[in-house]
């Protein structure tokens, strides 16, 4: 694993528009001023996006106990662009740092809307939760485009919309350094999550403060979201997919798959953005939508698989671990 | 624990009605009655699950509420019935979080010796790295025990511990009650719903009739063909087998 992030950080080096060659490197400040100013800011901005996307989904789907909410699923990102726009619309002069605050104030208050709602409804059915996160960040969305529109606006946000690297560059992309003390807090905090994701009884019993937990979880995953968004704009799915496909083989329990979950993350986000680069050579597709395509495929098929098998689909010898038995709610053949 | 005029009321309605009672210490007790009794409401009331409106339950000489949650954690383990783990944990893993309440986050040396020796307790070796999902109804409440176990409390609340399981599992998880008490000394509170179990299983039991505690004492007190008759509406025999007192009902 290790081994393929390097083999990756490698690629990125090379292969973009302007080849600077490393033997050039020795001496070329030119170069340098590139490498340092766009090459590097982007590869750490993939890093991050890609870790904490990952890591806010994971702690998302834990904490609500249904594997399909994530940031996307659960009105986080939309809320964080609505917070951008309000602070466009109504500080016109702002800083990254102020839209930036903006946004951690929507995406956290959307995320505690959201989740205050679905505990109210208790669902019977685990994909009723995503359809109505889904259509929360849609109306907020909608909320989002209407504004822009009334206040022609719909231009500035449209960068914030679909996600992209190509701006990223030295002075616009620090913000999205905050993940890495956010991620790491997620870390300390990983049993928390796990505690309070087995439920309110279970919690209660061992001591754990549930609502204050669930909550600061909450707001860490929005926090990690919303500095993302301000930094690349919205990034769907890796916040659903990532998790999913790592406790497929490592199942559940957060201080085990965290690590994981961060390294494949960044791995996914790295060769979407490689791919983006490479399709349509000397310009390049934004990664949403490389992200888009790649992550909704494997989405359908994690539910076809779902669907098809019941709970025990993908069996991976050894220990035998089930596929989507991941995922909660939904009626299969669980006992023997 | 002593329970003292124990009242709870939802949307008006009161569900538990003045209920006071002392549970015997080193015993088993368990809470029977009829559907909508409050047996549930008041094991969630003197387990912290859930507030009561008044009345105090003293549980070591202090009020429940004014215990601090992890150190209660530490006295006291509560198993309700909504503990279904959907989860991809393993069994070794769930053992774990009973050592949660006193080692947090660093699961010491001793901790594993304890969640060893929890695990072996319930003859969970052969399943410790399976994922719990993949377990059977019996499997997986036994690990739950073995969690209590690891958690190391003097006092077991089970909420129907029985429920959902056939005769051959519902009997040992019995067994296994009787041995908390016996082998490890634990105080256990059961509701359950079967009375047979109740009879042949524990030393106290205590009966509930809309939201009241209709009778309170040794099995052999409680369960009487008037007792049981009056509390459950429908016609009772008693019979003495292997020296307790079951009951038939038609």
């Amino acid at each position: 694993m290790v081994l393929l992030l390097v083999a990756s950080v490698i690629s990125l080096f090379i292969g973009v528009i302007e080849l600077p060659l490393q033997e050039l490197l020795s001496g070329n400040l030119h170069l340098w001023e590139i490498f340092l100013v766009s090459r590097l800011p982007r590869l750490l901005a993939i890093l991050c996006t890609g870790v904490g996307m990952s890591v806010a989904g994971l702690i998302m789907q834990q904490l609500c106990s249904n594997k399909f909410v994530s940031p996307t699923t659960g009105a986080t990102i939309s809320s964080a662009q609505l917070g951008i726009l309000l602070a466009l619309l109504f500080m016109p002069s702002s800083t990254l740092w102020t839209r930036a605050l903006f946004a951690f104030a929507a995406a956290i208050l959307g995320t505690w809307i959201f989740v205050w709602f679905i505990q109210r409804i208790q669902f019977k059915d685990a994909v009723m939760v995503p359809l109505v996160g889904i259509m929360c960040g849609n109306v907020i969305g909608g909320i989002t485009s209407y504004l822009a529109y009334k206040y022609e606006m719909t231009q500035a946000l449209s960068s914030w919309l679909v996600g992209h690297f190509s701006l990223v560059l030295k002075g616009r992309y620090e913000i999205v350094g905050l993940t890495v003390p956010l991620v790491a807090l997620a870390f300390v905090f990983a049993n928390h999550f796990n505690i309070v994701g087995l439920g309110k009884d279970f919690s209660r019993n061992l001591g754990v403060p549930y609502n204050l937990v669930l909550f600061s979880g909450l707001t860490i995953s929005a926090m990690i979201t919303a500095s993302i968004v301000v930094v690349v704009g919205s990034i769907s799915y890796i916040g659903l997919i990532v998790p999913n496909v790592v406790a497929m083989y490592k199942g559940d329990r957060i201080r085990g798959t965290l690590a994981d979950t961060a390294l494949f993350g960044a791995i996914f986000v790295l060769v979407c953005d490689m791919i983006g680069r490479v399709v349509i050579f000397p310009y390049e597709l934004p990664i949403e939508l490389i992200v888009g395509i790649l992550g909704s495929l494997i989405f359908i098929a994690l539910l076809f698989c779902r669907l098809k098998y019941g709970r025990r689909a993908i069996r991976l010898g050894g220990t035998g671990t089930g596929c989507c038995s991941a995922m909660p709610g939904l009626k299969g053949g669980a006992e023997q | 624990m002593n329970v003292q005029e124990l009242k709870k009321q939802y949307d008006g309605k009161t569900v538990v009605d003045g209920v006071s009672f002392a549970i015997p210490k080193g015993k088993v007790t368990s809470l029977i009655g009829p559907n909508g009794a409050g047996k549930s409401t008041v094991m969630g009331m003197i387990s912290r699950l859930i507030a009561h409106d008044s009345g105090v339950v003293d549980f070591e000489g202090r009020d429940i509420g004014k215990w601090k949650s992890r150190e209660l954690s530490r006295r006291l383990a509560i198993l309700t019935q909504s503990n279904s783990i959907q989860m991809k944990l393993t069994v070794r893993e769930l053992v774990a979080f009973g050592r949660f309440p006193y080692s947090g986050n660093r699961v010491t040396l001793e901790d594993q010796k304890i969640i060893d020796r929890a695990i072996s307790y319930m003859e969970l070796e052969g399943f410790q790295d399976r994922f719990i999902d993949e377990l059977s109804g019996g499997q997986r409440q036994r690990a739950m025990i073995a969690m209590v176990i690891a958690q190391d409390t003097e006092y077991v609340l089970l909420d129907e511990p029985t429920n959902n399981l056939d005769i051959y599992h519902a009997t040992n998880m019995m067994k296994i009650v009787r041995r908390l008490c016996d082998e490890l000394g634990k105080t256990v509170i059961l509701v359950l719903h079967e009375i047979n179990y109740a009879a042949f299983y524990s030393d106290y039991i205590c009966a509930f009739k809309d939201g009241k505690i209709a009778r309170f004492g040794t099995v052999e007190g409680v369960m009487t063909k008037e007792n049981l008759s009056q509390i459950y509406q429908v016609d009772f025999e008693i019979l003495t087998i292997a020296g307790k007192p079951l009951s038939i009902y038609y």
